[in-house]
């Protein structure tokens, strides 16, 4: 048993002798990649080999049909690639998949800094149940959201009969192709805000209070101390929030495909998506080409996002 | 904070916590109304009629039992390949000395930062390989070690003290014995935390399932309910479906507002989901 064949080893350390020792570190080895074993397997057969192997397919006309024949798949170098930005449905998709990041992302850390710092700021009685609530969207089955965001907006739905009650005509919001993209980004703000708050909470305990009382004797106000100590200070969250749900937004696909199927008229279609549906059709080197897009937009954003944190810290 | 700003911020929350619980109160309102209510009214905040019908109904739909089932079993398998797999890693990283730890721990790092959209397509084309499409397991095993669950519990064994280790070590136990007998019996906030993260990864997962699961009979909740509500696009039977996504999200709520703290630390900790 390689139990008991440890501390022996360990105590031959003790006695320095090359041999033992180089056999005792080998020992060691064993037993940790022993603990690491079920993970390895896993991490191995699903995110190494899958990762390689899709850039291998990108580079390939493999379809769905080819994979009984693997031989018979040509390579094609970067054909893929080009394709792809050919397409005018994939330009579109990275179109749309940018506006739900460039509108999402603000909107998420701008609401979830907002609570953050109204549930910092001396709230004690309400903290605990405001925190539970604001963090429920995070833990919900989107599937089951979805659902209830379509019958809540369809167009006899409970969100127009709010809107008639105040005097308003409520349009049809998910078939209507200016309409269906604010009310897809709208699902996935309520799914994330509750992470960005509770990240930016964190951050903002972490901020000593003595810093905000000396500021207070110097005559700093509420606005010049959230200018001059919590925003410098919050810094490093801010930025690894927005890096967090950048990646996040880049790879949407649930709250598009579940609340408007990516429609109407593609309007939210997003680029996972677009490689879903290649997927679908069978087109798997395409649709490895289009995840390797978001790989790589992904890579940028997590590179971009370290360079700045060294750079600060 | 003056006298004045206080009510108003705390009239400001509340109104934000109301309307962040809206679809809440949507789904439960219309999952108790009859189908003719909602064909008559479809917008109506309350039920005038209070019923369990649809929920009645929706267990008497052809398979719906068969995915809370598949679901559990998924759940079940995914929640016990991380304790095992995570714990076993995360004491190996923080705990055990030896050559390619490093390297070992770059690995976890990478594996949380590979979108799922790059690789699902070659990860199902092993999972036929592996003859797993299509089955419970093949749904499973891709969640069973996730590399978050390694950080978290990595991140807790460093908290755990060197000299307790030592002092095992010293009186003749092996890592094993100390892995079982000292280490896991004090990780009992770091395998809850992976417990719950794991189990929510695997009840809300969506896009995996549906992507390997090709029959009714392996079907999980989340892609047999979105089966279901695309099967019924021409009748859209709101009651039944808003039913089951209640079904569907209660059991999480539930345990969220128990075990809250460990859901947080989980997610937010590190900020996956």
């Amino acid at each position: 048993m390689t139990a008991s064949a440890v501390p022996a080893a360990g105590k031959a350390t003790a006695v320095p002798k090359t041999a033992a020792r180089r056999a005792s570190r080998a020992r060691r080895a064993a037993v940790a990649w022993l603990f690491l074993a079920p993970f390895a397997l896993v991490f191995l057969v699903y995110t190494a080999i899958p990762t390689v192997a899709a850039l291998a397919l990108s580079l390939t006309d493999i379809r769905g049909a080819d994979l009984r024949t693997p031989f018979a798949v040509d390579f094609t170098g970067v054909e893929n690639y080009l394709r792809l930005f050919q397409d005018e449905t994939f330009v579109r998709d990275i179109l749309n998949t940018a506006l739900f990041v460039a509108v999402g992302v603000p909107l998420t850390m701008g609401i979830g800094f907002t609570l953050a710092l109204a549930l910092n700021s001396g709230i004690s009685r309400l903290r605990g149940v405001l925190r539970t609530v604001f963090f429920a969207p995070v833990v919900t089955n989107v599937v089951a959201v979805a659902l209830i965001w379509q019958y809540a907006f369809h167009m006899d739905g409970t969100v127009n009969k709010l809107l008639g009650a105040v005097g308003f005509a409520g349009p049809n919001w998910l078939d209507d192709p200016n309409l269906a993209m604010p009310v897809v980004i709208l699902l996935g703000v309520w799914r994330n805000f509750g992470i960005a708050m509770v990240l930016f909470l964190a951050g903002l305990q972490a901020v000593p209070r003595d810093v905000y009382e000396a500021a207070a004797l110097d005559g700093a106000g509420r606005w010049r101390q959230l200018r001059y100590i919590t925003l410098p200070l919050l810094l490093p969250t801010t930025l690894m929030v927005s890096v967090l749900l950048t990646v996040f937004y880049l790879q949407v696909f649930d709250e598009p495909y579940l609340l408007t199927g990516g429609g109407p008229l593609g309007s939210t279609e997003s680029v996972a998506l677009y490689t879903y549906r290649q997927f679908g059709a069978g087109e798997f080197g395409m649709s490895s080409a289009a995840s390797f897009v978001t790989l790589a937009l992904v890579t940028v954003v997590s590179v971009v996002q370290f360079r700045l944190l060294r750079s600060r810290t | 904070m003056s006298r004045t700003a206080r009510p108003v911020m705390y009239a400001a929350l509340v109104l934000c916590a109301l309307l962040t619980m809206l679809p809440f109160a949507w789904g439960v309102s219309g999952s108790l109304r009859s189908l003719d209510e909602i064909r008559s009214d479809p917008g109506a905040l309350l039920p005038h009629h209070l019923t369990f019908g649809n929920f009645t109904r929706l267990f008497e739909t052809q398979g719906f039992g068969r995915f809370v089932v598949n679901s559990v079993v998924v759940a079940l398998i995914v929640v016990t390949g991380n304790i095992v797999a995570a714990s076993a890693a995360g004491y190996a990283l923080a705990k055990l000395d030896f050559a390619g730890r490093r390297l070992a721990f770059g690995a976890v790092m990478a594996a949380m930062m590979v979108p799922f959209t790059a690789v699902f397509v070659t990860q199902f084309v092993i999972t036929v390989d592996l003859g797993l499409a299509d089955t419970l397991a093949g749904i499973a095993l891709p969640g069973a070690a996730l590399p978050l669950s390694v950080f978290i519990m990595r991140q807790y064994a460093l908290s755990v003290p060197d000299e307790l280790l030592e002092a095992a070590r010293i009186d003749g136990a092996g890592e094993f014995r100390i892995f079982f007998r000292i280490f896991l019996p004090l990780a009992g906030p770091a395998v809850a935390t992976i417990t719950i993260m794991s189990f929510l990864n695997s009840w809300n997962n969506f896009v995996w399932p549906l992507v390997v699961a090709q029959s009714m009979s392996t079907y999980t909740l989340p892609v047999g309910l979105a089966a279901t509500s695309q099967a019924a696009a021409h009748v859209t039977d709101y009651g039944l479906l808003l039913a089951g996504a209640i079904v569907v999200m209660l059991p999480v709520l539930v345990l969220f507002l128990f075990l809250q703290r460990y859901f947080v630390q989980g997610v937010a900790g590190t900020g996956l989901r």
